[in-house]
């Protein structure tokens, strides 16, 4: 179809980051007919990451996340409102208050949501919490505010981490389960993993690992009390935090015939989403956590990543394609995140997934400062930095351009010798 | 502009300004931290905490922060300004 950048109708559905960065790239290419904003949530945009560090604590109030634009973006904004459904030979959404909103154009920007604790009774016992949205947030502030006897979290992954860190600096007792090794095990492997397991045993978290909560328990009141682990023992608490990662919002597309699940809307690499016969339809293009593209970086594997900045890097992408000014090259940015715990900043690029070694290229774990270098098949692969920032740059263009692995020697601050480590990454890429 | 959001924080000074930092790019070169040091701090090492919305008083010292970024990391909204 032939299309002019100058009118029709956009719909973004999603009104976060992903949604707003979206928008904005839509506007900015030229696309100048009207828009619409459809939100799940009553709030506008907002920026997730203080959710789970400072919001806590307390020196940021929640409502105070909301993102900046810097474009006018002349959008109708239905927040509040869910996406229900999504007719494509009508080119038209179902909002959950029974709208219809007719389309040319349509950003799918639906995000995650957090993964609820298996057992849905357990998961409605007061005092349990999952964090992922503001008002999440805000009530788990409320509740550590309240001084907590203890705080159990479930789950190492950077959430997990970020909340135990959060605990820690306002002096709340708390205890970390999680089933591996370490804590971040799943990206950083446990090479790395230990590394972040002594820093936050040092804070005083209480780190159960190779252990997994089997059962809350209640009160007798509908608060929970306790936690029953696998193979015995418990751990009593008053605020349960389940911090088992994310669930895909593609629940709504059931039925649309594009190619979705809980792990994603499939896209090709130039943003479209693809139908259920893997052919893309051109009126669609997804972005953010909820988009699974084949990275061109890693074999064309497809992967849907988490990230605060693919979710910015590729929203533009999928704005400019859907304002008719589509990117010369697939969409294929280096992947990048950032998690801040117990004092310390940790950064990455790359993906670590399948790698086959690991080498420490700069600092010293001893000294608390270094940035680690994974391979695999010969090929830098991922690069994670502890307190290492500013050497990232110069390895994330060795990962770009898939230098060889291991890199090279007796470089400014390097170790005099390289030796490669098991990374101890789990078996299967589990993305 | 947008139309007015359902629900307005009410903890916020009305003017406030609304700043996200790119922690992709943050070097924790400081220089924030010492153009508007109420709003912009170092933690640890190199862990940058920021205030997403400073009072729209401390505009000239946000905007000090932002050019004085040596990555450019800092993007801020002026709700007062962009206002039509």
């Amino acid at each position: 179809m032939t299309r002019t950048a100058a009118s029709g109708r956009a719909v973004v559905v999603g009104a976060a980051l992903a949604g707003l960065r979206g928008a904005e790239a839509l506007r900015r290419a030229g696309f100048a007919g009207s828009l619409t904003i459809v939100g799940a949530e009553p709030h506008p945009p907002y920026d997730r990451p203080p959710l789970s560090k400072h919001v806590l604590t307390g020196e940021v109030p929640a409502e105070a996340t909301r993102l900046p634009s810097l474009v006018d973006l002349d959008a109708t904004w239905r927040l509040g409102t869910a996406a229900t459904g999504l007719d494509r030979h009508r080119r038209t959404l179902r909002l959950a208050d029974g709208a219809e909103l007719p389309y040319d154009r349509l950003l799918v920007a639906t995000g995650t949501r957090a993964r609820p604790w298996p057992n849905p009774h357990e998961g409605r016992l007061g005092g349990v919490y999952s964090i992922r949205d503001r008002d999440d947030a805000a009530s788990l502030r409320a509740a550590f505010a309240a001084r907590p006897r203890r705080v159990l979290i479930i789950g190492g992954g950077f959430i997990g981490c970020e909340v135990a860190s959060a605990c820690r600096s306002l002096d709340i007792p708390v205890t970390l389960v999680e089933p591996s090794a370490t804590p971040l095990a799943r990206v950083l492997g446990t090479h790395l993993g230990a590394v972040v397991r002594a820093l936050h045993e040092a804070r005083g978290v209480d780190l159960r690992c190779n252990a997994e909560v089997e059962w809350l328990e209640d009160d007798g009141a509908g608060h929970v009390s306790r936690a029953r682990l696998a193979g015995g023992g418990s751990i009593e608490a008053d605020v349960v935090v389940v911090a088992l990662g994310a669930v895909r919002n593609t629940d709504w597309l059931a039925g649309s015939g594009l190619s979705a699940d809980p792990g994603g809307l499939d896209c090709d690499g130039t943003g479209h989403a693809l139908d259920e016969a893997g052919e893309p339809d051109t009126n669609i293009a997804a972005a953010g956590d909820v988009a699974r593209f084949p990275h061109p970086l890693y074999d064309g594997r497809r992967v849907a990543l988490e990230h605060w900045g693919n979710a910015v890097e590729q929203a533009e992408h999928a704005g400019r394609l859907l304002a008719g000014c589509p990117s010369e090259a697939p969409y294929g940015a280096l992947p990048t995140f950032w998690s801040t715990q117990g004092g310390i900043n940790i950064k990455s690029v790359g993906l670590t997934d399948g790698a086959d070694g690991l080498v420490i290229a700069q600092g010293s774990p001893k000294e608390g400062r270094f940035l680690a270098l994974y391979g695999r098949q010969g090929r830098c692969i991922a690069a994670v930095s502890i307190d290492c920032a500013r050497w990232l740059p110069a390895y994330a263009a060795m990962i770009a351009e898939r230098a060889p692995f291991p890199p090279i020697r007796r470089g400014t601050d390097q170790p005099a010798g390289l030796d490669i480590l098991p990374p101890g990454l789990p078996e299967k890429p589990q993305r | 502009m947008p139309e007015t959001p359902p629900e307005q924080a009410p903890a916020l000074s009305e003017n406030a300004l609304r700043v996200s930092v790119d922690l992709n790019r943050c070097q924790a070169y400081a220089q924030c931290c010492y153009a508007a040091p109420r709003h912009f701090r170092i933690e640890g090492r190199e862990a940058l905490f920021y205030d997403p919305a400073p009072s729209g008083a401390d505009r000239d010292a946000i905007e000090r922060a932002r050019i004085s970024c040596p990555v450019q990391a800092i993007r801020v909204e002026d709700p007062e300004r962009s206002a039509p």
